[in-house]
């Protein structure tokens, strides 16, 4: 049994953390946080492209550190813990991760190189208008090559150069490379409940659209796309949630009401508790699904989903609690409680909705005990 | 990150099923499926547990002069893991292996050890825990029953007055540990001492209680001036709350898991139930209670993993398992709950032959409440998560410098 992180592993996490406090302070947060003109931060996002961590999971032959993706879900950790402002989830946990596993050779010579030194930010660009896609209500269309259609909201849209976009062709449901630098692309950039990170609206009139894989199974390769970036996803949940219990703990033990510190009041000690039990069940689900990312088992669905249900969850619960914990302070602007609260709903929605999932789940576990 | 065995769990794990798969084959041969709470069934359990003992995997991480396997705490893990597949489990050691006897170990002089530990591994004796006190149960440390030193001799023997309550298997058990107060004039952690007694003694009464599940599995137990010999206290006379810590430390290890149906029993009746708008398992608020329950049940599998982990790299295991009875118990109520609710009207039904599984989830439903409150209620797990993980302060203590005698009461 060796179900935890190697003592590599662990190094490699430390090391991470040791970067991430001295380069993503909460004050650079707070840079993308109250500019309503960056939708990210680009000097942090140079130096995790020197730190490797772009193509921490990309093979050597395509310029990356060829490290398996247990490693990855250790940066992911450590970057959910610090609420990094970069579009990392969209470029190496989408956009990098469906080349690898489904591009062409063509298509990783281009993508995967480019994205290894920073040079390249992906999006994945699914959702059409409020509720969630259905192959009968997907409207984006590529004839003769050439996308046309609207898609809101694109998290990191208005910073990405290449896009995975969902869109029928010839009424088979395809997904689509699109370079947003190649025109027959308008970006709009949109306020959101989180605006450390990007959002846009891109409206495609003609774009170019080159295939990301062929048999037109395009619902089918989404999901397989989102379960590898939904276990991704929920170690950066983890890694806020932590974080939210450990700010709610410090404010709680140096914080005096009635004579005494309020984390010795019974309702905040039971509150912290109950968040550490759910961190811990989320936790025990994510590396669940770290093994089964990084092995490529086939129980990587019912995996994946349980790690981003778990970690929604946990997210939320300390997000939510951990303002409450800071009282009238945690409302405020200045103190960091709204930064996870607000990150929480972007990490929670970014993929899927926990509702989504938990259908998804259930699905996988009637075909499980059917079969 | 894997589960895989090392070479050796390998090789451990392959000799333990083999040896599982012949030995509950030979075991049901001579003993049947006998019913639970009946003599044939504890003389079953009796049995199973002198074959265990006799083939080293009776307390497996125990050195084997005392009866015990001389092996490792992943070595019993891995033990543990089989003989749940291999389906022979009983219940009657659980409370005196895993808790009294290692109290025993811990603080009982040689002699005492010698006379003891080896039959308890095999089986033969069995122990139970006399702690709770209609006085005190999560506050044990209240508890009243009084042991008096007859005569100024230093090692003159102790008579004990008092009452326990809530002690499982008093009734069939041979020997017990009991806390007892020794000095009523200090404060109440102080004045406490530990005895093993003989359940055997004319002067222990045991007195099953009904339990609103329906079986009465535990005691009141009575002393009326039981005397003991002070060759049968366990640790020093007022160091009784520093014995008890010991037995309470090693409870966290034996209870924990949990019996009765799981998320697939659940979707196997959902399945062919039908609710208002078609089958149960379409209903859509079940389906989202069903990925919560199939979540927190791996949740609590593979942080078992991660304490297997720590134990197969020589490590000390993390604090992460004391989520596990919390999250346990609760669902176990609340899976039962549901399962019953969606059998409708006929959910009422308690008949095994009527209700569906034989009538486990109203089974798991009536005992559910036990396993919230039995070895530390949920409130005083939390609080256990709150300081002792997450170093919080403790709760405001009226009661810490005061002499036990003067302490406020209630009922
Ligand atoms: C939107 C808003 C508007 C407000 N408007 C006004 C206003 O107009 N005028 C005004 O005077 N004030 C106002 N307040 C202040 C408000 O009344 C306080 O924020 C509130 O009473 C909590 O006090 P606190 O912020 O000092 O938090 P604390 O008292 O420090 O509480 C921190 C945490 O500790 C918990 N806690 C504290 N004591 C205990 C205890 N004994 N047991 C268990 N838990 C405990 C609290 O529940 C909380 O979770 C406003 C606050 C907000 C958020
Ligand atoms: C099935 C079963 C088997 C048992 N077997 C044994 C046995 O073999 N040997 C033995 O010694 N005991 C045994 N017990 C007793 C068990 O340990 C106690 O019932 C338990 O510790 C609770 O104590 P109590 O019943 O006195 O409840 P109380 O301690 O009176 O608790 C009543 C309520 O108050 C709450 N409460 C108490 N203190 C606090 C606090 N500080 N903060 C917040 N809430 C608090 C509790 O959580 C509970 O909800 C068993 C109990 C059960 C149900």
């Amino acid at each position: 049994m060796d179900f935890d992180y190697s003592d590599d592993q662990k190094f490699l996490k430390d090391e991470a953390r040791k970067f991430l406090a001295a380069r993503c302070a909460p004050s650079v947060v707070r840079g993308v946080l109250d500019d309503p003109a960056k939708s990210y931060d680009a000097g942090l996002w140079t130096a995790v492209a020197e730190q490797g961590w772009l193509g921490a999971a990309i093979p050597e032959d395509y310029n990356g550190l060829g490290l398996g993706r247990v490693e990855l879900c250790a940066i992911a950790e450590e970057l959910g813990r610090a609420v990094a402002p970069i579009p990392f989830a969209s470029t190496v946990y989408v956009l990098a991760e469906a080349v690898m596993a489904y591009g062409t050779a063509a298509q990783k010579a281009a993508i995967l190189p480019r994205i290894a030194v920073g040079e390249l930010i992906g999006c994945l660009a699914v959702s059409e208008g409020p509720g969630a896609v259905t192959p009968s209500s997907l409207s984006a269309k590529v004839e003769g090559g050439k996308l046309s259609g609207v898609k809101i909201p694109v998290t990191d849209g208005d910073a990405a150069d290449i896009a995975i976009v969902l869109a029928a062709e010839s009424g088979r449901p395809g997904l689509f490379l699109v370079d947003l630098r190649a025109g027959g692309v308008k970006v709009e950039t949109l306020e959101s409940l989180d605006p450390t990170r990007g959002v846009a609206r891109l409206t495609f009139d003609g774009a170019t659209a080159d295939r990301l894989e062929e048999s037109g199974r395009g619902f089918e390769l989404l999901q397989a796309i989102l379960d590898r970036a939904a276990v991704l996803l929920a170690f950066e949940q983890l890694g806020g949630a932590d974080r939210c219990l450990e700010m709610a703990r410090e404010y709680a033990l140096g914080r005096y009401a009635f004579g005494r510190v309020i984390a010795g009041y019974q309702a905040m000690k039971h509150k912290m508790a109950d968040m550490y039990v759910k961190n811990e069940v989320a936790r025990s689900n994510a590396y669940y699904g770290a093994w089964a990312l990084d092995v490529d088992a086939p129980e990587l669905p019912t995996a994946a989903a349980a790690a981003r249900i778990a970690a929604s969850d946990a997210f939320w619960f300390a997000s939510k609690e951990s303002v409450q914990v800071h009282g009238g302070m945690g409302f405020t602007w200045d103190v960091d409680c709204h930064l996870y609260y607000r990150r929480s709903r972007q990490l929670a929605l970014v993929a899927g909705s926990p509702k989504l999932w938990k259908e998804r789940l259930v699905s996988e576990l009637e075909k499980k005990n059917a079969a | 990150m894997d589960f895989n065995d090392s070479p050796e769990e390998i090789a451990y794990r392959e000799t333990a099923r083999a040896w599982l798969v012949e030995a509950a084959a030979a075991h049901r041969a001579e003993h049947g499926e006998p019913k639970p709470t009946t003599p044939e069934h504890m003389a079953a359990g009796k049995a199973w547990q002198a074959r265990k003992a006799a083939a080293g995997y009776a307390c497996i991480t125990w050195p084997a002069g005392v009866g015990g396997g001389g092996g490792t705490p992943i070595q019993s893990v891995i033990f543990g893991q089989e003989e749940a597949k291999a389906g022979v489990a009983y219940g009657y050691f659980t409370i005196g292996l895993g808790m009294c006897v290692p109290t025993v170990m811990a603080f009982a002089n040689d002699e005492t050890k010698q006379r003891f530990v080896s039959p308890a591994v095999k089986g033969e004796e069995i122990w139970c825990q006399l702690f709770s006190e209609p006085a005190g149960g999560s506050d044990v440390a209240a508890l009243r029953t009084r042991a008096v030193q007859d005569g100024p001799d230093p090692d003159g023997d102790w008579v004990i007055n008092g009452q326990k309550v809530w002690t499982t298997g008093a009734h069939y058990c041979d020997y017990g540990i009991v806390l007892v107060r020794t000095d009523p004039d200090v404060p109440k952690h102080k004045g406490l001492t530990m005895f093993w007694i003989d359940m055997r003694d004319a002067a222990v009464a045991c007195r099953p209680i009904h339990q609103m599940s329906g079986g009465r599995e535990f005691n009141e137990v009575y002393f009326t001036d039981l005397r003991v010999k002070d060759s049968q206290r366990l640790g020093a006379v007022g160091d009784g709350w520093k014995v008890a810590l010991v037995t309470l430390m090693n409870e966290r290890l034996a209870v924990g898991g949990s019996s009765g149906p799981d998320y697939r029993q659940v979707m196997e009746l959902a399945r062919g139930l039908s609710g208002p708008s078609g089958p149960a398992l379409k209903d859509n608020a079940f389906r989202e209670k069903l990925a919560d329950w199939y979540v927190n049940s791996q949740g609590l599998k593979y942080t078992r993993f991660r304490t297997m982990t720590a134990l197969s790299r020589g490590q000390t295991p993390g604090p992460e398992s004391s989520i596990g009875k919390i999250i346990a118990a609760n669902q176990m109520q609340e899976m039962a709950n549901t399962a019953v609710e969606a059998q409708g009207e006929y959910g009422i039904l308690t008949d095994p032959s009527l209700a569906p599984m034989e009538a486990a989830f109203q089974a798991s439903l009536m005992w559910a409440p036990g396993l919230r409150i039995a070895g530390g209620t949920d409130e005083i797990l939390k609080n256990i998560i709150a300081e002792r993980v997450l170093g919080l302060p403790g709760d405001v203590r009226v009661d810490k410098d005061v002499a036990f005698k003067d302490m406020p009461t209630g009922r």
